[in-house]
């Protein structure tokens, strides 16, 4: 895992769907608990709205923001567990939709959580390597949440996409380095034909969220002569409030730095597009210079870490689209009916 | 009849080490703080490895796992009492001089299942066919008691909710704690209900751990340039389901172990200066204190209030944080209780010395006093 050489952000977007549910609600239903509720409500996607729909809403505003044809778009490629076909990329219909097809690259990528920050690994390896001009790497998902499970009032939907490209004259951010850490360790998964992933609790923490996120930006860090004085942003994987904060501290990082990118407690966990709005969040509000650490999550298990230096571009390009706190702000609430109407729960 | 070594693993959860080098791990420490190499059986107390680790069996794995195999092994069970029944099935054997020396381990890894798991589990200590099937678990059982006990005597929650906040005080400094650190009451009495009105901080977490004794007879003892402490351990049972007693608010098992012990120990109740109490939740350590007489009825508030289960105290009572703040891991816990009384008496207590104690007293509970047993260390 090593530096970049040149890859740069050169439009990016995030897309939430309208509906919220209140956690309250949700435990109103399942006779749980209000203290300790992870978090105040999150987002559902309408009876319309799927993984693509929302991957091709955050596309077209990195499009906006890039300001480039979308022809010249080589590779599409969406990190998502909600699937809409387990049969037939995502990527080809996003890539059609958006009028990147047909000389382009599409394919899904699925890592739980880390999808999409997956999908960015390999649209940077393929514009660093000259492959392509310019390359769409998206997180989405509409997340299964198993009803009165702990994850119900987390599990949301979202979609996070960046284009990027090689010229750091037209860049918002430049991808200066990242890394992975993985190993197989079965903390939350869904077998083929299962409608809801299973989760194993408190083993979810420390030995997968935790441990694979501390590595991960350790080696980042270590390996590319980093050091946390270098950060101005720190942005994890989001799953509930809580843990983005316990990683902080365990690295070492200023709390502070990590509240700029924190969407979860609105909007929930959107899971491949999770790690990716917090990114958004702070590219609506970073000033050039500023460095962002990136460290996202995906069950079964790994950590994706990056660090992302923004560009001077970044003050002209940002206002060309609408903020992710636009989407985060627009909101209309639903009851648990019509919410389980929404995400399919109601079988006949 | 002697203890002549002590090991202890930290009770925490272990989701990297195995149920398996646990036990190893205790029982090599143990063997390295008696100084011998050698023991002539093994007994190894587990509550839930047949359930959550699908693993019967460990005495023979463990004598395994020690290059002890040929030597006999048996696994002991009492429910959360399981520990102390393989001290008290180890001690029958060095007093009927069938060995010279015997080595015990309490074992139990919770963490290798779901919340969900463990609490049915944790339910066959109780009648599964007249209680169990109705859906209750262990802790709907105490809160029925505790509500029982706080409407009879007219005590209030706050009262009983003292003795975690007492464990998490004496802790503080125990190395091998689950949780080493201070809790408010407020946090306590605020936590959420796992059972009204049993709040979950009045009980204990999962928990991983192993404990391990080394007992050994008196010619062995002499041969030993080992700190040791003589041990004394009496038992009792009672019906499993507490509603079917006389009175469900008193533990004739634990008052009977305990009278049984200290007349077999030659001592009153006076005499004894070190406490550990089975807190498996607040309301049974109240009650315990209660129905071994260092308490009248109703009334084992009191010692707490006045200070008198402190570490200064006249009563030190769980002095490395008892079930709640060192940690239950199940069918471990009584070895723990033993351990550290052991190391009270030897003078290794480390922060948590209690200078004058010359001997103390261990309850240790399967169920709710369904089995009590009662383990008396003096220093030698």
């Amino acid at each position: 895992m090593v530096r970049m050489n040149s890859v740069v952000i050169v439009g990016y977007g995030g897309y939430v769907p309208r509906y919220r549910i209140k956690s309250e609600e949700i435990a109103r239903i399942w006779g749980r608990d209000r203290s300790e509720l992870p978090v105040e409500e999150k987002a559902v996607a309408g009876l319309d709205e799927d993984t693509i729909t929302m991957a091709v809403e955050a596309a077209r505003i990195a499009i906006k923001r890039a300001g480039i044809s979308p022809s010249r778009i080589g590779a599409v490629h969406v990190g998502t567990e909600s699937k809409p076909y387990a049969v037939k990329p995502s990527g080809t219909i996003v890539a059609e939709a958006i009028g990147a097809a047909p000389r382009v690259t599409a394919a899904d990528f699925e890592f739980a959580c880390k999808a999409g920050t997956e999908a960015l690994q390999f649209i940077t390896s393929l514009v660093d390597a000259g492959r392509i001009e310019y390359g769409l790497a998206i997180g989405a998902d509409t997340a299964q949440g198993r009803p009165g499970d702990a994850l119900e009032f987390t599990a949301a939907c979202g979609a996070a996409a960046f284009i990027i490209g090689r010229n750091k004259n037209e860049g918002i951010a430049e991808i200066e380095a990242w890394t992975s850490y993985v190993t197989d360790t079965p903390d939350f998964w869904r077998r083929e034909y299962e409608r809801y992933p299973h989760h194993t609790a408190r083993f979810t923490g420390d030995p997968a969220y935790f441990h694979h996120i501390v590595n991960s930006v350790k080696n980042l860090l270590e390996n590319d002569g980093y050091t946390l004085n270098d950060i101005d942003y720190a942005v994890f994987h989001q799953p509930n409030v809580r843990f983005p904060l316990v990683a902080a501290r365990l690295l070492g990082i200023d709390l502070e730095k990590t509240k700029f990118g924190m969407v979860v407690g609105h909007i929930g966990n959107t899971y491949a597009a999770s790690s990716l709005l917090g990114l958004v969040k702070v590219l609506d509000q970073a000033r050039p210079g500023q460095r962002i650490l990136l460290a996202s999550f995906g069950s079964g298990a790994g950590s994706d870490s990056y660090i992302i230096r923004v560009l001077e571009g970044i003050e002209s390009k940002r206002s060309l689209a609408p903020t992710l706190d636009k989407f985060i702000e627009r909101k209309t609430y639903i009851d648990y009916a019509i919410y389980a109407k929404h995400r399919k729960k109601i079988l006949m | 009849m002697y203890v002549a070594g002590v090991g202890l693993t930290k009770i925490d959860e272990h989701w990297w080490t195995s149920l398996e080098y646990l036990m190893t791990e205790a029982s090599l420490k143990a063997l390295d703080d008696s100084g011998i190499s050698r023991v002539e059986s093994i007994y190894v107390g587990s509550m839930l490895s047949p359930i959550l680790q699908e693993q019967s069996h460990l005495g023979a794995l463990l004598a395994e796992e020690l290059g002890l195999s040929g030597i006999p092994a048996i696994g002991v069970e009492a429910a959360s009492a399981s520990g102390a029944a393989a001290v008290y099935a180890g001690a029958r054997e060095i007093e009927s001089g069938r060995a010279n020396a015997v080595l015990v381990v309490g074992v139990d890894k919770m963490s290798d299942g779901m919340s969900e798991e463990v609490t049915a589990a944790m339910m066959s200590s109780e009648r599964q066919e007249y209680v169990g099937f109705i859906g209750a678990t262990f802790y709907s059982i105490n809160a029925l008691i505790y509500s029982l006990y706080m409407d009879r005597y007219n005590v209030g929650q706050e009262k009983i909710a003292l003795f975690p906040v007492l464990c998490h005080e004496h802790a503080v400094n125990a190395l091998h704690a689950q949780y080493p650190f201070k809790i408010k009451l407020e946090t306590v009495l605020n936590s959420p209900y796992i059972s009204e009105p049993l709040r979950r901080f009045e009980t204990t977490a999962i928990a991983d751990g192993a404990a391990a004794l080394i007992l050994v007879n008196e010619e062995t003892a002499k041969k030993l340039d080992v700190p040791k402490t003589e041990l004394i351990i009496e038992a009792s049972t009672d019906y499993l389901t507490p509603f079917q007693r006389e009175d469900p608010l008193w533990f004739p098992a634990i008052q009977l172990a305990t009278s049984k012990a200290l007349s077999r120990a030659k001592l009153e109740r006076q005499d004894i200066k070190i406490l550990e109490l089975y807190d498996s939740t607040s309301i049974i350590a109240i009650i315990s204190l209660e129905s071994s007489g260092f308490a009248e009825r109703g009334k084992a508030w009191q010692l707490l209030e006045r200070g008198e289960l402190g570490l200064s105290g006249a009563l030190p009572c769980n002095t490395f944080g008892g079930l709640k703040a060192r940690g239950h891991p199940a069918g471990a816990t009584a070895v723990y209780q033993i351990a550290e009384l052991h190391l009270q008496l030897t003078h290794r207590a480390g922060k948590n010395q209690v200078d004058s104690a010359e001997t103390g007293l261990a309850q240790s509970l399967g169920g709710v006093a369904s089995t009590a047993f009662t383990t008396i260390l003096k220093e030698v």
